[in-house]
């Protein structure tokens, strides 16, 4: 295959950025998207000319360090799946590629493709952690989780954090990163303890970076890990319910 | 580290303030500010349909509106005690729909050289802010043309069939409502099911039922509304 690609060239935070063309030739379509990229900036070494920065690490969808904005696709066009998922016989000979970082103001450029996004560290450390006994591990099975609360905690917990969300937002509001993060916890009965001191914090944070949710749903489609916009709801009413709760009643149920 | 950080912006005095400081709170402003509009939507087009009951039927119910409650509450009292609330909660939807505006905006910076392709935002999701600016500077007007009359010539008070008709008699008039009720319809089609996800009314078993329910919302109020001027420059009505 023979491609196109108008990539973001920018060469650090603060200097200017524009798309600049680059010829791919000869891509088989076995290849990966980012080994397509590896192909290119081979070649441009070859010639002299400064390679694309893209940010990469496992390759196998679980890391959550690649993201590219592809044909104004977050991950491009294959759904439920990270840039490094997705192969070149998902495009024809003879195309035309776009490629773009994640742009928010959440996250800052780094270099080219490569942006900043330790914003959702900020949003993770604001969260805390959970108080659990410390010492030896206790039995398993100790704390009875109903299988389906356990699925849905995990389904949550399958963000990689990749930050496709917020660059699909048309609002660039990082809603669904931060819902699963609060939710996998807030699910689970080890959760509960912080539960409403956790979502008030998180939501607190992100706001100082991120935009705010006008429930399009593009976010959901763009997630690598197809979570559900369900959590987004869920964040919203524990944020609602944290505002009211009298915190020294919390242990109670109900 | 401290085990979790107490919320950044700390507490203000007034905690209802504080919970209107976050965009998530903003949210449910909107959405419950957002109900109590749709509630006044639905009840005045259905208040509107005596107008195909004729001018005494329409003309009795304009003026029952202000003698609820009588003799006990004065006359008209019931009826501001209708649109105070009403009045706050547009004041509050647009204060919100205003300030997250901002918010987004300086959120997004930086915006993509390509075309976005969207996969999941409708039309109605990513035009909110227009239909909305519509819906308000349609209100303005209407209020104008058949509340207050300054810009119905004809005016009568207390006759509103006869400024109904007078007014939707003009085709420039009929068209700008037509217009307006459709982007009206268009920010319900979105609003009426985005509020559940902004105050977290959100099951599995019902989820579906959120769509079916702006989406016929949306339809019944556009129909319903729409009829008006169209029922009047056919002359069914008038």
């Amino acid at each position: 295959m023979d491609l196109t690609l108008q990539v973001w060239r920018q060469a650090g935070p603060n200097a200017p950025g524009r798309l600049v063309d680059y010829p791919a030739k000869d891509i088989s379509p076995e290849m990966s998207f980012l080994e397509m990229l590896d192909i290119v900036n081979e070649n441009l070494n070859a010639q002299g000319i400064e390679p694309i920065a893209f940010d990469h690490d496992c390759r196998e969808g679980i890391c959550g360090m690649c993201g590219l904005m592809i044909n104004g696709l977050a991950h491009g066009p294959q759904l439920g799946t990270a840039t490094c998922q997705l192969h070149m016989r998902k495009f024809n000979d003879g195309d035309t590629i776009v490629i773009e970082p994640w742009k928010a103001a959440g996250f800052p450029i780094v270099r080219d493709l490569a942006v900043d996004r330790s914003t959702f560290d900020r949003i993770i450390e604001a969260g805390g952690f959970i108080t659990v006994p410390t010492g030896s591990a206790s039995d398993a099975n100790l704390t009875l989780v109903p299988k389906e609360v356990a699925e849905w905690s995990m389904d949550a917990a399958a963000c990689i954090g990749c930050g496709a969300c917020v660059a699909a937002c048309p609002n660039s509001a990082a809603q669904l990163f931060t819902a699963a993060k609060i939710a996998h916890l807030s699910l689970l009965p080890q959760g509960q303890p912080e539960r409403w001191t956790r979502v008030e914090a998180m939501v607190d944070k992100m706001e100082e970076f991120f935009g705010s949710c006008t429930n399009h749903g593009e976010c959901e489609t763009a997630c690598p890990k197809e979570i559900s916009l369900d959590f987004i709801a869920l964040m919203n009413k524990d944020y609602m319910k944290a505002k009211f709760k009298n915190r020294r009643l919390v242990s109670q149920a109900g | 580290m401290a085990v979790t950080e107490s919320p950044a912006k700390g507490r203000r005095s007034l905690w209802l303030l504080d919970l209107y400081g976050s965009a998530v709170g903003k949210k449910w402003a909107m959405a419950l500010s957002g109900i109590v509009l749709l509630g006044f939507v639905i009840a005045h087009m259905i208040g509107n349909l005596h107008m195909y009951e004729g001018a005494a039927e329409m003309n009795e119910y304009g003026e029952y509106l202000r003698v609820i409650g009588g003799p006990i509450i004065p006359h008209t009292v019931f009826l501001w005690l209708i649109r105070l609330p009403l009045l706050a909660a547009f004041l509050i939807h647009i204060h919100a729909a205003y300030a997250l505006t901002i918010t987004n905006n300086r959120a997004t910076i930086d915006k993509y050289k390509q075309p976005r392709e969207w996969l999941a935002a409708s039309y109605a999701s990513r035009t909110m802010r227009w239909s909305g600016v519509i819906v308000l500077l349609f209100v303005a007007w209407h209020l104008a043309d058949l509340t207050l009359g300054w810009v119905n010539p004809d005016f009568i008070s207390g006759e509103p069939f006869h400024n109904t008709v007078v007014s939707l008699s003009n085709v420039g008039i009929a068209a700008l409502y037509i217009a307006a009720n459709i982007a009206l319809g268009m920010h319900i089609f979105h609003g009426a099911w985005s509020l559940f996800q902004s105050i977290g009314v959100n099951n599995p078993r019902f989820n579906q039922w959120r769509r079916w329910l702006a989406q016929g919302l949306a339809t019944v109020i556009v129909i319903g509304n729409i009829s008006f001027p169209v029922m009047i420059l056919t002359g069914v009505v008038g």
